[in-house]
């Protein structure tokens, strides 16, 4: 029996022009107990409303929610035992930071000393000693949004919601929070559901990755899986950079583990599978850091790509390289300039051969997505 | 540091010319006749209107009950009538709030075109005249009225209710022609009301009653004190409506200025009476001034 159970999660809108929007269609996920779980998808995906589904402020046009064996559909949502950090905050302005994050303890009658006590732990917790009297207006954007992790917190939910909750910081304090969000979360062993349209955010954060795009489940699965070995080519576009050739399987060798496919205008790429067989349409992915410049020495095969710079864009840690390599087509390599001394000195127009390990290539059926 | 200064005197000096027509038209148009009014105020009323320049605190003292310099005879009916007219005036806020607050928030909801359409129902009474919308109401309530017609012709009384020239009639057109008063600064407050804090507030586990107290009601504040001002501060003058719907009977504070000087001709007890309104209207907006810059405060 899971923990908390989506089940075929089914809910649609009416827009006053009368379409009908489809903002989740048939979305299962089992969420385990104590994991820190992200969903992430573009914007407009359906993740808010999925977020407020669980949370009880929407109702389900079809599927359930279940907590630990039992429906939720029936508990409206001030009796459920999960909070949400909104992504506004929605601190209550006319409250000072204490009265925010006592005020889940006083509506449920916990006596003033008692109260004082835990907020006092929570403002701890959060970095925030010594702001309880201030007014949520007095405290800068990462600082409301402490308070309201702290508010949510402070009633011990089983499950915490958090609807892109650094959205609203700037760079450094975004990836500051992650961090401790990241650990908040170990410590206090509460189960987090963690809204981004942030893939960097969610690979960075996340036990597991849910994708979702249109309303649908592309792919769950711990941030390597879905980085490494994406589901379709929405998941590979989405999460990271990704180079994408079509073609068909036109050789494979079952003892190394390793097949060829040639796209239609006769490329030849190679890939470590065992998944497909001669004759299979399929799409081979391979990420930007994983093509290496090799010198002239190294011999032609499928398992490298020549073509000329086009762009040269530095990063700082890496040179992004856009490699035209024929028809039409463009390869976005990630170089690091410093790691060998060579060819450091790439410019515009350069030719280059551009090598990769099979099993860096990740193959998808053709068709999928 | 210096230029500073000058820029600074100089943008001092630009704010003076450019408040310049206003201060003076306040001048003319508000302190010297309240200055006037206050002056009159004290003075001995004239045998044909107009007023002797003579001190005559007895105006006041009429008010509180004691005409002249004879204490034998306390007599508070104008003290009574103002406190009726105070009575009035509430039972007129309390009713209009009644029905704007609720109101308010079924507006905010509606879809874009609606609201503004209903917003143009509410502003659409001011484009007729005042006198004949009260006297509409005396049409619908008479006894031989269109109320007491629907409600005898249903079978639900036997004889014409007597609605008309009452305290319920009164503040039946009161609360009618202040409605738009009252729902107005409501609306604002509500429309811009964050409803993600009524989320926040039911996902802390506070039940919907709970929400209205401690979020709601707390962040309409605004809104209510000053609808109710706003109505209240006109309700305590009005002397239209109680004098066309009010008849004989119910006398409000209004009435008595309009007669001081239109009919027995009492300037300075007119005076008295409305600086007596003007008195108590002051200190009701130093309560919502000292309450909102404590708000102010504790918000910035
Ligand atoms: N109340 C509503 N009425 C009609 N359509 C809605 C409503 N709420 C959401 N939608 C639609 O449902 C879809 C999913 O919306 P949702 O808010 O869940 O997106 P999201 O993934 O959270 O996007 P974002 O990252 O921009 O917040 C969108 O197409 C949106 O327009
Ligand atoms: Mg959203």
């Amino acid at each position: 029996m899971g923990f908390l159970q989506i089940a075929s999660a089914h809910k649609a809108y009416q827009t006053p022009e009368g379409a009908l929007v489809r903002a989740l269609d048939d979305i299962s996920i089992d969420v385990r107990n104590n994991e820190f779980l992200t969903l992430l998808g573009p914007s407009g995906c359906g993740k808010t409303t999925l977020l407020k589904i669980i949370a009880g402020f929407e109702d389900l046009d079809g599927g359930d929610i279940i907590l630990e064996g039992r429906s939720l559909k029936e508990v409206p949502a001030h009796r459920r035992p999960f909070n949400t950090v909104f992504q506004n905050y929605a601190l209550f302005p006319h409250m000072t930071i204490s009265q925010n994050i006592g005020y889940g303890l006083d509506v449920a009658g916990v006596k003033k000393p008692d109260r004082d006590r835990r907020v006092g732990e929570a403002l701890e917790m959060v970095g925030l000693v010594g702001y309880g009297s201030r007014r949520p207006a007095q405290l800068s954007g990462g600082q409301q949004q402490r308070v309201a992790l702290a508010r949510s917190l402070i009633l011990k939910p089983r499950v915490l919601l958090l609807d892109e909750p650094l959205s609203a910081l700037d760079r450094k304090m975004r990836e500051a929070m992650q961090i401790e969000l990241k650990n908040l979360q170990d410590s206090v062993g509460i189960t987090f559901i963690f809204v981004t349209h942030d893939q960097e955010e969610a690979l960075a954060m996340s036990d597991r990755i849910a994708v979702i795009s249109n309303g649908r489940l592309q792919q769950l699965g711990s941030p390597t899986e879905v980085y490494d070995a994406p589901d379709n080519e929405f998941v590979a576009n989405f999460v990271g950079t990704s180079n994408l050739f079509t073609g068909r399987i036109i050789d494979v060798d079952t003892g190394q583990g390793l097949v060829t496919m040639e796209t239609g205008n006769g490329r030849r790429l190679c890939a470590g599978s065992r998944a497909y067989g001669l004759g299979d349409e399929v799409k081979l992915i391979l990420r930007p850091e994983h093509l290496r410049l090799v010198d002239g020495d190294t011999p032609d095969g499928p398992c490298l790509i020549e073509g000329s710079v086009k762009d040269v864009i530095f990063v700082g840690s890496v040179v992004h390289l856009h490699v035209d390599v024929g028809f039409g087509r463009t390869a976005i390599v990630y170089h690091h300039h410093d790691r060998t001394g060579f060819r450091n000195d790439i410019e515009h127009g350069a030719h280059v051969r551009l090598a990769y390990a099979p099993d860096s290539a990740h193959l998808i059926a053709n068709g999928r997505g | 540091m210096a230029f500073g200064k000058t820029a600074d005197s100089r943008r001092r000096q630009g704010l003076v010319l450019l408040l310049s027509p206003v201060t003076l038209l306040l001048g003319v148009f508000f302190l010297i006749p309240l200055g006037i009014m206050i002056v009159y105020s004290f003075l001995e009323p004239g045998l044909y209107g107009g007023v002797e320049w003579n001190w005559y605190p007895y105006n006041y003292g009429r008010i509180i009950g004691w005409p002249l310099n004879d204490y034998e005879t306390f007599e508070p009916i104008y003290l009574s009538i103002f406190l009726g007219s105070v009575k009035i005036a509430l039972l007129t806020v309390l009713v209009s709030l009644l029905i704007c607050y609720p109101a308010a928030f079924w507006v905010s909801r509606m879809s874009e075109p609606r609201k503004s359409f209903v917003l143009f129902l509410i502003t659409l009474p001011f484009f007729a005249n005042l006198l004949v919308r009260i006297y509409a109401w005396l049409l619908l309530l008479r006894p031989s009225g269109f109320i007491n017609m629907a409600l005898e012709s249903l079978g639900l009384i036997a004889q014409p209710l007597d609605m008309l020239f009452s305290s319920f009639a009164v503040i039946v057109g009161m609360v009618y022609i202040f409605t738009p008063f009252m729902f107005l600064p409501i609306y604002a407050n509500v429309e811009k009301l964050d409803f993600s804090l009524v989320r926040a507030s039911q996902d802390l586990g506070a039940p919907p009653v709970q929400t209205f107290l401690r979020v709601i009601l707390p962040l309409t504040v605004p809104g209510i004190a000053g609808g109710s001002i706003i109505v209240f501060i006109p309700a305590l003058g009005n002397f239209i409506v109680p004098a066309f719907l009010g008849g004989s009977k119910v006398q409000m504070t209004g009435n008595l200025i309009e007669r001081s000087f239109l009919q027995s001709r009492d300037w300075p007890f007119g005076a008295a009476l409305s600086l007596l309104i003007m008195g108590s209207v002051v200190i009701i907006v130093m309560f919502q001034v000292i309450r909102s810059t404590r708000q102010n405060r504790g918000a910035a």
